[in-house]
């Protein structure tokens, strides 16, 4: 097999970029645990109004004991519920949720607050939000018809 | 003489264009729609019906028509015989063409307003998964058009080399056989069943996964023939050669290896799998990446190759030295100009962590426009002017209407798709029709929701006189004897390669076996797991 030297030398500048970029990403897996939402968790999504962790009285913010907070929402055609939340600057956040009907995502714009929402299963974010101020919930995944109305507020408050 | 299958070939590829067309009108009309700048055409009915099906139009129509036309001509030509079977040619594009109607019916009278990657539990018309189904039986069909031509081929010429743009060929059919699978189940085990009424539930997860079997892959199979297009035909043409027929096959066997046991970088966003899973196609995502690098820099050494050859000196003398006339060779700089540009976007789609802040934004649309309908449609539009001469026997219509149009159609294109990249920063979701959102954000989208639309326009005009040249051309009483169906050769132009280089038997078994490590577990979770499946919805 005949390789040129121009060749091999941009082989290893090839090697070297991938190295670089996917050294990075484990780098920050391991040291930083930053990994997309994974929890695999499952659900009845014909019951869920019904009984469990999400009927509607549990919805919304929760206090836990070591201080950071746990957000139950449920997304359905078209909005977020509760459609609105509040929640402090630079806490730690664990946001729950899952859909009754159909696929949703859920994006923050400029956070990483971000997942899709599938009918049967959980979805779970760990994330802070570091700057007060409103913003909102968008959904992201084509949903139907109403898909461009389904939005909800977030407002993120002084600590304390 | 042999028999080269033009009319199959041409039949092909008319009825690749005309869907493209079709598709570059629904495009403009979504832009204008979603710009919000004509109030009187807004219709989330009438946009939902368009964004499928010029998905269904682009992705898996113009992509599956033209792969299938370009493929019965290479195999002929560069193998300089007859098709193994032209009947199952003339079969093959009969059922992909009546699966294309079929399911044209329920997309057009918005019974499918699914989108093209499906969504369930939002439920189509099963006419609609049927007719899809359909198409790709009809590819499958092309698959083993090819895989014979080759087999037979190589069994008359013991120890011969199979040409580059067949080797490469061969490597896309079987790649799109694994790779279609995944659609494959989940159209007959879920979608045709559950939409019948023989099942009452689905399960969206496990839907998901299977079609990220497919969603990467898919990708590379509309890619290929650009990618053989640029190493056999681009060189000859521009008047050097290529600069190397190894790396070309390594290049194609790491295309067929690598992108289909990756899919998870579509599902990094997704409850239903596990981060190591996502983690490990991560991997692959990157590894992936390779052989387009490579591919990248061989082009570039063929075409500065060719430059030098014309007169070209000094380290960017053989650019302006290139002939700027020739449709293919400033479709060729183009392209790779967009997949340069496109490909920095795609690292951070892959990034398993950076993906989190553009994941189903208006960015990823951009992404996918600069290198789909940038550097891989270009080519095919290239490649066509390129082959209308062989395979109509008649005169390009005008070469220069050509090149113009190839440059407006990058021009249309970074109009497009470089306000989406900013929109998509800006937090604004994919995939909407309208953006009613009570936020400041929405100012700030405006400047470029007015650009998008000049692209739109842009590039409605460029595909239109891409159109006529070809029709044009085609009704043209200007007889032409082209029959130089000659491929580029390599500055070495090897006379032996490796078995592994000239066949497919060790990479089908590594293939099988990654695929296992990568899909085994994440689909059988779905039998373990206590799942709930979801009725159907309407949308
Ligand atoms: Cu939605
Ligand atoms: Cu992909």
């Amino acid at each position: 097999m005949h390789i040129d030297p121009l060749e091999k030398k941009w082989m290893y500048v090839v090697g070297l970029i991938t190295v670089v970029m996917v050294g990075s990403m484990t780098y920050a897996a391991i040291t930083m645990n930053l990994h997309p939402p994974s929890n695999v968790e499952t659900i009845d999504p014909k019951t869920l109004h019904l009984s469990g962790e999400f009927v509607e009285d549990n919805l919304g913010v929760t206090k836990n004991a070591d201080g950071s907070l746990t957000v139950r929402m449920i997304a359905a055609r078209y909005s977020f519920y509760p459609q609105m939340i509040e929640v402090p600057v630079d806490t730690n956040v664990t946001f729950r949720m899952t859909s009754p009907d159909i696929v949703h995502g859920v994006h923050v714009p400029f956070t990483n607050m971000s997942t899709m929402v599938i009918p049967g299963y959980v979805s779970e974010v760990n994330t802070r939000f570091v700057r007060e101020g409103e913003s909102q919930f968008l959904c992201n995944e084509y949903c139907g018809m109403g898909h461009d109305y389904m939005w909800s507020k977030l407002k993120v408050v002084p600590k304390g | 003489m042999y028999d080269k299958a033009k009319s199959v070939a041409l039949a092909n590829m008319w009825v690749a264009f005309a869907s493209f067309f079709v598709a570059i009108i629904l495009g403009l009309y979504q832009v204008m729609n979603r710009s919000g700048l004509f109030p009187e055409i807004e219709s989330h009915q009438l946009y939902f019906a368009s964004v499928s099906t010029h998905g269904v139009l682009m992705g898996f129509v113009l992509t599956t028509f033209f792969v299938m036309g370009f493929g019965y001509y290479t195999a002929t030509t560069t193998l300089k015989r007859p098709l193994w079977n032209k009947g199952l040619a003339w079969i093959a594009f009969l059922v992909a063409l009546g699966g294309t109607v079929m399911a044209a019916v329920p997309l057009l009278t918005g019974k499918a307003s699914v989108l093209y990657t499906f969504y369930p539990p939002l439920q189509a018309d099963p006419v609609f998964y049927i007719g899809a189904t359909l198409l790709v039986v009809g590819s499958w069909l092309w698959c083993l058009e090819m895989i014979m031509s080759v087999v037979t081929w190589k069994r008359d010429n013991p120890g011969k080399v199979v040409p580059l743009a067949m080797y490469g060929t061969t490597a896309n059919a079987i790649m799109w056989l694994w790779t279609s699978a995944g659609v494959g189940i989940e159209m007959l085990f879920q979608l045709i069943p559950w939409s019948l009424g023989l099942m009452d539930t689905v399960d969206p997860g496990l839907a998901r996964t299977l079609f990220s079997w497919t969603l990467h892959a898919i990708v590379y199979f509309w890619l290929f023939p650009a990618y053989i297009a640029m190493y056999t035909i681009l060189p000859k043409v521009a008047g050097g050669r290529v600069f190397s027929d190894e790396m070309g096959r390594v290049a194609f066997i790491m295309l067929l290896v690598i992108s289909v046991p990756i899919g998870f970088h579509h599902l990094y966003m997704d409850p239903q799998q596990a981060a190591g899973f996502k983690f490990l196609h991560m991997l692959g995502t990157f590894a992936v990446a390779i052989p387009t690098l490579l591919t990248g820099f061989t082009v570039l050494a063929s075409l500065e190759g060719a430059g030098r050859l014309r007169g070209g000196k000094g380290l960017f003398g053989w650019i302006g030295a290139l002939d700027w006339k020739e449709p293919i060779v400033v479709a060729g700089m183009l392209a790779l100009f967009m997949l340069i540009a496109g490909g920095f976007g795609g690292m951070i789609n892959a990034s398993y962590q950076m993906n989190t802040l553009v994941h189903n934004t208006q960015w990823v649309t951009g992404h996918f426009h600069l290198i789909f309908a940038g550097t891989t449609v270009i080519m095919y539009l290239a490649v066509a002017y390129h082959l209308w001469p062989k395979l109509t026997g008649r005169r390009l219509a005008s070469r220069g209407m050509a090149v113009l149009q190839l440059w407006l159609w990058t021009i249309g294109m970074l109009v497009l798709t470089l306000p989406w990249h900013v929109l998509g920063i800006l937090g604004q979701p994919r995939r909407i029709s309208s953006t009613p959102y009570d936020s400041p954000l929405v100012e700030q989208w405006g400047p470029h929701e007015a650009a998008m639309v000049v692209g739109g326009a842009i590039l409605l005009f460029s595909a239109l006189l891409f159109v006529l040249n070809l029709l044009l051309s085609h009704v043209s009483k200007k007889m032409d004897h082209v029959d130089d169906d000659e491929w580029a050769v390599a500055v070495y132009q090897p006379l032996s390669v490796p078995k592994p280089m000239n066949g497919f038997a060790l990479w089908n078994s590594i293939i099988a076996v990654w695929m296992v490590i990568a899909y085994g577990y994440p689909v059988l979770q779905f039998l373990i797991l206590d799942t709930h499946g979801s009725l159907a919805w309407g949308y």
